[in-house]
């Protein structure tokens, strides 16, 4: 039982780095996507606010499975776009997705940071960027911290999805090995779910610390 | 001698509230102005149309001859942009009622980022400053603390040194001393009394600290339902007016102080 339980996560473990590559990247444009989408949505001009609100709630809207299918089978039929491979296919489309979310979380701890502080800004003569960079922006990163966090562990689950699309990732073994070793399913099953738990613990813990830092750093 | 501000026929609505009907005032360059009334009179209000934190509905205000709120594009008025407004407002500091220190940064950084990124002045010069200012205020053994760490009372003092570093020629102090404990009121009127005696810039001192503001006003300016309806020196205006709703005011605040 025990060495069946090694031998399936050996197994496994083909797909470990297929996991944590789509997870790295895709985590890594899903932050830049929610800081620009974030910032956009509280500029002035109303073209670009509309803009962002539209990718927003459409992203936000539509389930992530449905908007995997629609990058990989629809996309390219359509509009005759080809994104590379699947494996491009899957970070674009969990980066976007989990982008959008995010996006929210800028956008409101940074209106959360009280109007004092951009007042005090204001009599000190600072620009509007200098305002944003020096001031708003390193007090709203604290707030941010926590739920960067939990949403990081999310998007590792989400990568499970990519499965869906060929991708050869971690829950993909799993399935390989349960079709060819049915009696073993649960077995098969019970060590996915232990492999992505291995891989979030440092999530986990990185959360926790943000959760902790961000403690920190509120009260004038 | 030139007023160095000048309100004219100044007026600010929040939504349907007309909080200023018509105000009128030349302040001299080294002049110390306080503003009383009761609360919800536009006292404050009229200090943060100066510092751009508010745009009036209708009227101009000058600094130092210059529109405030209006610029010259191609000879046709039109509503102050970033930069002009940055311009404009460079020398003028403001110290707020609650402080607005800047949490993520030491007593010392405070007064620095300020003056290296606005004012573009080297580090160790603007660090150098700083102590100075900060020693004025009597915190020289804070440089490294941040705010949290603070009473009020030293809070609204860093707000002041940090206000001062940029050489304003016009103080704004909105209510400074209305959100500290009444124990620590003196230390921070005693920096203002300070100012006042040595500094050369103009001042305009929003205030309940009704003899504080009468020791040190050459003016006090009784405001009323969105106008001034007494100005004159604070003898003038507490003695020999005969203004009922002043008259009033003082009355119900000399109560309140016993």
């Amino acid at each position: 039982m025990f060495s069946s339980g090694v031998n399936i996560l050996e197994y496994l473990s083909q797909g470990a780095w297929t996991t944590i590559s789509i997870f790295l990247v895709s985590t890594l444009l899903a932050f830049i996507m929610a800081f620009v989408a974030g910032l956009s949505r509280l500029v002035k001009n109303p073209l670009i606010r509309g803009f962002t609100t539209i990718y927003v709630e459409i992203f936000r809207g539509t389930s992530l499975i449905v908007q995997l299918f629609w990058l990989y089978y629809a996309v390219p039929m359509l509009f005759n776009i080809n994104l590379g491979s699947n494996w491009w296919v899957g970070v674009i489309a969990i980066a976007l997705n989990y982008g959008a979310y995010m996006s929210e979380v800028v956008r409101s701890s940074i209106l959360s940071i009280d109007k004092g502080q951009t007042e005090a800004g204001i009599a000190l003569n600072l620009s509007r960027f200098q305002r944003m960079r020096y001031i708003i922006l390193p007090q709203a990163l604290r707030l941010m911290l926590p739920e960067f966090g939990n949403y990081s562990i999310q998007i590792l689950k989400g990568t499970a999805l990519v499965s869906l699309i060929g991708l050869t990732d971690i829950l993909y073994y799993g399935d390989i090995y349960r079709s060819s070793n049915l009696s073993e399913g649960p077995m098969a099953y019970m060590m996915v779910l232990i492999m992505y738990f291995i891989i979030a613990l440092p999530l986990i813990w990185l959360s926790k610390k943000g959760e902790k830092i961000s403690r920190r750093g509120v009260a004038s | 001698m030139e007023p160095i501000v000048q309100y004219k026929e100044i007026h600010k609505s929040f939504g349907d509230t007309h909080v200023l009907k018509g105000i009128n005032l030349d302040i001299r360059p080294t002049e110390k102005i306080a503003i009383i009334g009761p609360s919800g009179s536009g006292k404050t209000t009229i200090i943060r149309l100066l510092m751009t934190l508010e745009e009036p509905t209708d009227g101009d205000i000058y600094v130092a001859g210059e529109n405030l709120w209006k610029m010259d594009v191609k000879g046709k008025k039109k509503t102050a942009n970033e930069k002009h407004l940055r311009s404009v407002r460079k020398d003028i500091g403001m110290v707020f009622q609650h402080f607005n220190l800047f949490p993520h940064k030491t007593i010392l950084d405070n007064c620095v980022t300020p003056l290296v990124q606005v004012k573009k002045m080297k580090k160790d010069e603007a660090v150098d400053l700083s102590k100075q200012m900060l020693d004025r205020v009597g915190l020289s053994d804070k440089y490294e603390a941040y705010p949290s760490n603070l009473s009020g009372g030293q809070k609204q003092r860093v707000a002041m040194a940090r206000a001062l570093v940029m050489k304003p020629k016009i103080m704004l102090f909105d209510e400074v001393t209305s959100a500290l404990d009444p124990e620590l009121v003196g230390e921070v009127l005693q920096v203002i009394r300070d100012l006042a005696e040595h500094d050369e810039m103009a001042m305009i001192l929003v205030t309940h600290e009704m003899d504080f503001a009468l020791e040190i006003a050459d003016r006090v300016l009784f405001l009323d339902d969105g106008v001034i309806a007494e100005s004159g020196t604070a003898d003038e205006v507490i003695n020999k007016s005969d203004n009922p709703r002043l008259q009033e005011f003082l009355k119900r605040f000399r109560k309140e102080e016993v």
